[in-house]
């Protein structure tokens, strides 16, 4: 399965025309897919919680957005989730690469993985966890819950789904 | 002139446009001169004013306004080149430039000494730039708003707030206010 095809093709079946990124190696290849779709238009963010500034915004004007980033992020931007996104009551789906977890090279992505899901859970966030790769079978369901809440929305998708890290 | 003379100074260029307004004082003192569906009122998150209101501009054709502040910008510095590189031209980012933390007892910011802010915006890739004094404001910004080209504008003006009550407005009306203003 091409995953990184498969999720841009679930964003625009979902209607979400407009994608903020911050990069991750992982998620290379669907920022690559959505930044070559006509129907997204992509908008790289130079942090974060710029970019949730930007959805939101993109949202009161009447596009669906959607931030792409690193689970290192939601050390950045929960003050951001809370009185912009939560505080006004937006959709966000936030496409998240879960570093740190198993097949991860890097010692140092742990130390922000094992705070990833406490946080969000503490900021009571609908969380779902990308494992293998039959898991991005729910991406429409969960972009269709997100629209219909009107909450920030987490996906955390690992190492173990992206294939690894080949030779590492 | 401090910023709440010049927001009653062009508050009748402000009616009926899309504002998006700087968190704290800034917001209080629009909410109080001139409230309107309109205005989006940021209550918390600083930094961002410049942020929405690019996102919004870029969604939709309207004009669209944010009332940022330098402290806001200093701390959002990333914003600016993300303007300049994809500028709509119905977008304005008035900074209002008092070089001092208002909303937080007015202490100094960096733009009062050394930092320029316009020669940041033009650094940062945004092609119209204008700096203007306070007086001169309302010409300015009624300039950028007829010129439809996508417009930075940097108002130095006096440090200093005027009292005026807090917006006890619920954040999901002043949303969906706003959000029915653009669609109207």
């Amino acid at each position: 399965m091409n995953l990184d095809k498969k999720i841009t093709d679930d964003l625009v079946a979902n209607d979400i025309s407009f994608v903020t990124t911050v990069p991750c190696k992982q998620l290379a290849g669907v920022i690559e897919e959505i930044d070559q779709h006509p129907d997204i238009f992509h908008i790289p963010s130079n942090k974060e919680d710029e970019g949730m500034g930007l959805c939101a915004g993109a949202w009161m004007g009447g596009k669906r957005p959607m931030i792409i980033m690193q689970n290192t992020a939601i050390g950045v931007t929960i003050n951001t989730l809370a009185t912009l996104t939560q505080y006004y009551r937006m959709p966000l789906p936030m496409l998240i690469s879960y570093r740190g977890e198993l097949r991860e090279p890097v010692a140092c992505q742990v130390e922000m993985a094992v705070h990833t899901k406490a946080l969000l859970a503490q900021m009571n966030i609908p969380t779902y966890h990308f494992h293998n790769q039959s898991d991005v079978e729910e991406l429409d369901m969960i972009l269709k819950y997100t629209f219909m809440c009107n909450k920030p929305v987490a996906i955390l998708t690992d190492a173990n789904f992206w294939g690894g890290y080949g030779d590492q | 002139m401090i910023r709440s003379e010049i927001l009653k100074e062009i508050a009748p260029i402000l009616k009926d446009q899309l504002i998006v307004c700087n968190i704290g004082i800034p917001s209080q003192e629009l909410h109080a001169i001139m409230d309107q569906p309109s205005n989006f009122y940021m209550l918390g998150t600083m930094g961002l004013a410049s942020s929405i209101g690019l996102g919004v501009a870029l969604a939709q054709d309207k004009t669209v306004i944010s009332i940022d502040g330098d402290g806001s910008v200093l701390t959002n510095l990333g914003t600016l080149p993300t303007i300049g590189n994809n500028m709509p031209k119905n977008y304005i980012l008035m900074i209002i430039d008092n070089g001092s933390y208002g909303s937080t007892g007015d202490q100094p910011t960096y733009t009062g000494r050394k930092t320029d802010l316009a020669a940041m915006a033009r650094a940062a890739g945004c092609d119209n730039v204008v700096e203007v004094q306070d007086v001169d404001t309302g010409k300015a910004l009624q300039e950028a708003i007829d010129a439809q080209v996508g417009t930075v504008m940097v108002v130095k003006c006096d440090s200093g707030n005027a009292k005026m009550p807090v917006i006890t407005m619920d954040p999901v009306i002043i949303k969906d206010r706003f959000m029915k203003a653009i669609e109207a």
